[in-house]
Formats: structure tokens, C-alpha cells, sequence
């Protein structure tokens, strides 16, 4: 377990999972948007608009991963001062957030000829919108502190305390009278959609969390980069100054 | 072309902002990891290394970090 934690074979491991993972993850969401665009039904209640919810929903789940992955990589990074995890807690962040633009813009954009808003201060919408807020102020703590080592402790905490908001996502349909609709999916007794429209969800959310899984490995590969290249600029200082 | 119905233009806009925020993130991602791999090369190609290079490239066990090594 700890050798996958040295830096160097990580960086082995990630060249040789990354084309794969490339090659995987876009052929996954080219047959989800030809299925979504060509397949799939319009909805009986939602009519063509039920396609959003193709990108919508896979976007919501994979906001709340990364941030789970964050707060997980963040306990890492403050408990055992695991080598990788601050690594990546800090690269999660901005495709997290992405994420979660996503689910909000394509929200809004299903919202307004459904409910006939774009916005409506609901529960599941204001916990997603703090979501975002919390992923912008990790950003911004990220880059207001210089030093990498203290700069992981702090956002560490943040990430941590900020956790309490995805099991506030995840029920807040349950614990109070929303607009948004409670869960179709991930429930008890089996998911509300029908087959015609679950796949190429499924396949969607496939293709889009492989995606999330490549850009994280991309993205740690570069941040180690630049860990070390800030490591030898060191180096070339010192014996620069002792020539 | 698909037809969408009277909320088309909604779920173009969708589609469109999704498009442009993943490729936007691709974009950016894979840019930075080029550059840091090309500044990494760069240096090492002038003979700098890290301290810990030897030890590490030698190690199959990683060590946490702040973690002395047993004697």
C-alpha cells in the first residue's frame, strides 16, 4: 500500500493507466450522447428536456465525489502526512468545482421550463451552491499561501469541516419540503426510471467519472512536477549562491 | 439533427455549457502538466537533482513523510 504511495511509482503507474483511461472515457461518452441524443425517449412528464438531466445528474454525483475524495485525501494529508495526499486534495478541487458549475448551470437550464424559475432557494439547490462556494474558497486558500506544507494543513481543515454539507445534499430532499425532486436512483426499492432512460444515464455517468479519474491522475502528475521543479530551482539557487 | 421540441434551445444550452467547461478543464490541465513536465526535463537536462532523488528512485517502500526511518 505505501509503495503506491511513493511518488515515482505513482508517476509509472499514471503514464501507463492514462491513455487507457483517455481512450475509455471518451468512447464511453460518445455512445452516452448517442444514446441521450438519438436513443433515448422523451420523458412523459419532462418531454425532450429529461435529456439535461443526461449531464445534470452525472455532474451532481461527481461534484460530491470529489469533494468526499478531498475531505478522505485531507484526513491522509493531516493524520499520516501521506506523500500523495495533499497532492490529491489540492489537484481534486478544480475539477470538483467544475463539476459542480455544471450541475448548476444545467439545473437552472432545466429548471426554467419545468418549474418555470431558473433559481429557487431549495434546500438541495442552496446546499449545492454552498458546494461550489466551498471548492472556490479551497482554490483560493490553495494560492493564498505559498508554502505547500502549510498550505495542505489549512485547506485540510477546511475540507474537513466543510464534509458536513455533501450529507446535507445527499437528504435534503428528505429533511425538508423541496422543490427539487427526492431521489429516483439511489434509493430503496430500486430505481423510479425506466430502463430507456436509465442507460444512457448510466453510460453518461460512466464516461464522465472516468473522465474525473483521468484529469485527477493528469493533474497530480503535473502538481508533482511542479513540486519537484520548485525542489531543483532550490537546489540550483544554493549552488548558485555557494559557486 | 435531432429534433428537440419547444425547449430545444435549453437543452442545447446545456449541452453547450457542459462541452465548454470540460474542454476548458482539459485544456488547462493537460497545458499545465506539459509545461511542468517540460520545466522538470529541462532542469534535470542541466545536470540539477533532488536531494532525495537517489533514495527515492532506490525505495519501493515509500515513507510518510516526517517519519524517521528506524535505525
Amino acid at each position: 500500500m505505501w509503495s503506491l504511495a511513493n511518488p515515482t511509482h505513482f508517476l509509472g503507474i499514471a503514464d501507463r493507466v492514462i491513455p487507457w483511461l483517455t481512450v475509455l472515457s471518451f468512447l464511453l461518452l460518445g455512445i452516452g450522447l448517442y444514446l441521450s441524443f438519438f436513443a433515448a425517449p422523451p420523458d412523459y412528464q419532462q418531454g425532450e428536456t429529461v435529456k439535461i438531466m443526461f449531464v445534470h445528474v452525472p455532474a451532481a454525483w461527481l461534484a460530491m465525489f470529489g469533494y468526499t475524495l478531498i475531505a478522505v485525501a485531507s484526513i491522509g494529508s493531516l493524520i499520516w502526512r501521506h506523500p500523495l495526499a495533499d497532492v490529491a486534495a489540492k489537484t481534486a478541487a478544480p475539477i470538483g468545482g467544475t463539476f459542480t458549475f455544471i450541475a448548476l448551470i444545467t439545473g437552472s437550464l432545466w429548471g426554467k421550463p419545468m418549474w418555470g424559475a431558473y433559481w429557487v432557494w431549495d434546500a438541495r439547490l442552496t446546499s449545492m451552491l454552498v458546494l461550489f462556494l466551498l471548492y472556490l474558497g479551497l482554490i483560493a486558500l490553495w494560492q493564498s499561501i505559498e508554502e505547500p506544507g502549510r498550505a495542505g494543513r489549512a485547506t485540510a481543515i477546511l475540507a474537513i469541516v466543510g464534509f458536513i454539507n455533501v450529507p446535507i445534499i445527499k437528504f435534503s430532499v428528505d429533511w425538508w419540503n423541496t422543490l427539487h425532486q427526492p431521489a429516483s436512483i439511489f434509493r430503496a426499492g430500486g430505481p423510479t426510471i425506466d430502463p430507456s432512460l436509465l442507460t444512457p444515464l448510466f453510460v453518461m455517468a460512466a464516461g464522465l467519472t472516468l473522465l474525473f479519474v483521468l484529469l485527477h491522475l493528469i493533474a497530480m502528475r503535473a502538481e508533482i512536477s511542479r513540486r519537484r521543479v520548485h525542489a531543483l530551482r532550490q537546489v540550483q539557487v544554493e549552488r548558485a549562491a555557494a559557486a | 439533427m435531432p429534433e428537440l421540441g419547444p425547449h430545444a434551445v435549453f437543452i442545447w444550452a446545456a449541452y453547450a455549457v457542459t462541452v465548454i467547461a470540460v474542454a476548458g478543464l482539459v485544456f488547462f490541465i493537460v497545458q499545465d502538466d506539459r509545461r511542468q513536465r517540460q520545466l522538470l526535463a529541462d532542469l534535470e537536462r542541466q545536470g540539477i537533482r533532488r536531494r532525495s532523488a537517489k533514495s527515492v528512485d532506490k525505495s519501493s517502500q515509500a515513507k510518510p513523510r516526517g517519519r524517521k526511518p528506524k535505525p
